[in-house]
């Protein structure tokens, strides 16, 4: 069982919960996640690690509610307990491997809604390795622009992209990257996009007629998350890759983005089942 | 000399394909004692020479005679530390049974299934031995918490040492828990042999990644002085052809891990399963069977494909029969090209005909595709069943573990000695997926290397 040690709503459907798992903290690296399970009967779901602190032992993740158990999840509450977190699962981002062949680069983030919260390590990691890189933060409206203090605080520039115009630049992140390269004259050597599927499939659509190489982080449906399934497999420049272990974090501009996002779906209809189970127990808590 | 052995109680074909309750319901007292009067107690005991773990076997059959089943498993008890499963698991058939004397003119003595009734009357009758020997503060860890970890640990334990056992999932037994289905392995009987480990002293921790969570390195910060690897062999393959990605493909471990780990088949568990009315099981193996024994007990119809012919099927005997019973229909000599979708969704797997041809040099007929045999087989899921490859978070540790030429670990002795200091490793891990009791054995042979190094 794993503490919930403190809980902090980043808006209305999106909150940050630090754990406390020792093992877990000491060993988490950028671009890598967990799985979480939260009761006997619960599923096993992947989320990304969005911080970690080794002296206190807690790995902070950021979580969305948008189904059965992330909506389980926004109802508990610090001093509750996790049934299960395992990790840190997945390949850390090439850089913490390889820094020399970043140290000299210029490199643009770009963070969609809630990929806000795997950028941050990434960012805050090469910040404290004296490198400074530019962050797109983009989201529907200003209120699901999240960690934007945060990443002020670790970035060289954190540009602002919002749908809706409400805070930032009214437009996409894609009208974003064409703003700072084609008119502001900005040359980056390497992009690392994490968001919604279809956001990473635009941006390495633009990078690729731009000619930046782009590495994108896939989140696929997953089970165990240790490489023994497949559920999560992705198609990478023809191969079958497994997301858990080979990845997540791939090159960009060899990912069949169609053939995932249609993989997402395939539980759809389960899921609305699961979701307004746990909508039911939360009336019946209330 | 009695050539036929006692039948044993099953559950009827038609009422047991609508449940996940045991399929084999065992031997009770009389018709175990009946079936051990079979043995002759051979002086040579060829049975014993074809164990893995070399379990006597006439000794204990001996006790089972006298009615004296707490001996029996005593005896037992010597030589495995998972009698439950083996006597259920094992193929029988291939190991200890195929030198039982009867079987030249008769059926052999039911080994296997008489060391399950010894085990189950012991579970059943005895309360599980609280005695822990005096530790020697010497600590081994043992990655994984599959049969041949299981086994390395309780031995080890047995002997003192402070054993801790690391598991990357959130349940215990590896395979036992999340491949082998309820039907042929109770969960309840994998529990209980896990709690007769905590009973001598085995420490376990779950979500623990061995090459994420820790590595060599932590684990001798930690004052580990051994390290015994027993991470199975998880990787599923594909084969590769067109359509693979299409929704409703899922690798056997994928779908047994939800229905077995995950308990998707219940209404109550959170875990969705997306099985299809009509689905398509590739593969002849045990994990083939089991996929399309609970696909079937899931209330689809059931069609496995295989390449060769019966007689060439890797999985037990006894489990091909049961599939038959249960109505999973078979379809031989055939081989899938590419699988065929609509809207993205599986709507049939395009197959060829194959034909058997001349034996390799391993004794195995080559198969070749029928030209023009083109045909397509109308399912809405299908499950590859094509066996697994080493983890790569096991050959991502290649700095400091040498792997073999099938990018297994390497061992460099018997007892699974490996190319790091002070660690072993055996199961699956080393030699690509094999039998649970093999990787017992292994798991067995290291701990008492293990303990002559330490002691």
């Amino acid at each position: 069982m794993y503490l919930i040690k403190r809980k902090q709503d980043l808006n209305e459907n999106t909150f940050k919960m630090d754990i406390l798992a020792e093992r877990l903290a000491k060993s988490a690296q950028p671009g890598q996640f967990v799985i979480v399970k939260l009761h006997e009967k619960g599923e096993r779901i992947p989320l990304t690690i969005a911080d970690y602190d080794r002296e206190e032992g807690t790995v902070s993740i950021v979580v969305q509610a948008v189904g059965g158990s992330t909506q389980r999840m926004k109802s508990m509450n610090e001093g509750d307990y996790l049934m299960d977190i395992a990790g840190p699962l997945g390949k850390p981002s090439d850089f913490v491997e390889d820094f020399e062949e970043i140290k000299d680069k210029n490199v643009l983030f770009v963070a969609g809604g809630v990929g806000s919260a795997p950028v941050y390590p990434q960012v805050k990691w090469l910040h404290e390795n004296g490198v400074n890189a530019d962050v797109i933060i983009g989201g529907r409206s200003a209120e699901l622009v999240i960690l934007k203090e945060e990443m002020s605080k670790v970035a060289n520039e954190v540009y602002i992209a919002t749908d809706d115009g409400s805070l930032g630049m009214k437009g996409r992140v894609t009208d974003m990257i064409n703003h700072l390269v084609n008119v502001e004259g900005k040359k980056y050597d390497l992009v690392i996009a994490i968001g919604p599927l279809i956001m990473m499939k635009f941006v390495a659509l633009q990078t690729k007629e731009l000619g930046i190489p782009t590495v994108v982080s896939m989140n696929p449906i997953m089970v165990d998350g240790t490489g023994m399934c497949g559920a999560c497999r992705v198609t990478v420049g023809g191969k079958i890759m497994f997301a858990c272990v080979d990845g997540p974090e791939f090159d960009g501009h060899l990912v069949d983005f169609d053939e995932a996002m249609r993989r997402a779906t395939t539980y759809k209809e389960k899921e609305k089942l699961h979701q307004f189970k746990a909508e039911e127990c939360q009336c019946h808590r209330g | 000399m009695i050539l036929e052995r006692v039948k044993v109680r099953e559950q009827d074909p038609k009422v047991r394909s609508t449940n996940f309750e045991e399929v084999c319901l065992g031997y009770n007292e009389a018709e175990a004692v009946e079936e051990a009067k079979r043995c002759l107690g051979c002086k040579s005991k060829p049975c014993v020479g074809k164990c893995p773990v070399a379990v006597d076997i006439p000794e204990f059959i001996k006790y089972i005679k006298e009615e004296n089943f707490e001996m029996a498993a005593e005896e037992l008890f010597k030589h495995t530390s998972l009698a439950a499963v083996c006597g259920r698991v094992c193929p029988q058939e291939t190991q200890c049974e195929s030198k039982c004397v009867l079987s030249h003119k008769g059926e052999a003595v039911a080994i296997g299934k008489l060391e399950r009734f010894v085990a189950d009357w012991h579970r059943k009758n005895k309360p599980a031995s609280t005695t822990q020997k005096e530790n020697t503060g010497k600590k081994v860890a043992v990655i994984g918490s599959g049969p041949a970890g299981l086994s390395c640990a309780g031995d080890l334990a047995k002997k003192g040492f402070d054993v801790t056992v690391f598991e990357a999932l959130h349940e215990l037994g590896g395979v036992l828990t999340y491949g082998i289905p309820e039907f042929r392995l109770p969960k309840e009987i994998v529990k209980h042999e896990i709690n007769n480990l905590k009973s001598v002293g085995v420490k376990f921790e779950k979500n623990v990644v061995f090459g994420r969570t820790i590595n060599f390195q932590s684990l001798e910060e930690e004052g580990f002085e051994s390290i015994f690897i027993g991470s199975g062999a998880g990787l599923p393959k594909f084969l590769g052809i067109e359509g693979e990605g299409l929704n409703g493909v899922f690798s056997a471990n994928e779908f047994l891990t939800r229905a077995n780990l995950m308990r998707a088949f219940k209404e109550d568990y959170e875990t969705p399963m997306q099985i299809g009315k009509k689905v398509a099981v590739v593969g002849g193996g045990n994990v083939a069977m089991d996929a399309a024994r609970t696909a079937l007990r899931l209330g689809a119809e059931v069609y496995l494909i295989y390449r060769r012919t019966e007689k060439e099927l890797p999985a037990r005997v006894e489990e091909v029969h049961h599939a038959k019973e249960e109505g999973v229909n078979f379809v031989f000599l055939t081989n899938p090209a590419s699988i065929k979708g609509e809207d993205g969704w599986v709507k049939g797997v395009e197959c060829t005909k194959m034909q058997l041809g001349q034996p390799d040099d391993s004794g195995r007929c080559r198969v070749s595709t029928i030209e023009g045999s083109e045909h397509i087989i109308e399912v809405d899921s299908v499950i590859m069943a094509l066996g697994t490859r080493a983890n790569p978070i096991i050959t991502a540790l290649k700095d400091d573990l040498e792997l073999n030429e099938w990018n297994n670990i390497k061992v460099f002795n018997d007892n699974g000695k490996t190319s790091y200091k002070n660690a072993y490793a055996g199961g699956d891990a080393v030699t690509g997926a094999a039998t649970v009791i093999l990787a017992m054995g292994a798991g067995r042979k290291s701990a008492q290397e293990i303990a002559s190094n330490l002691a």
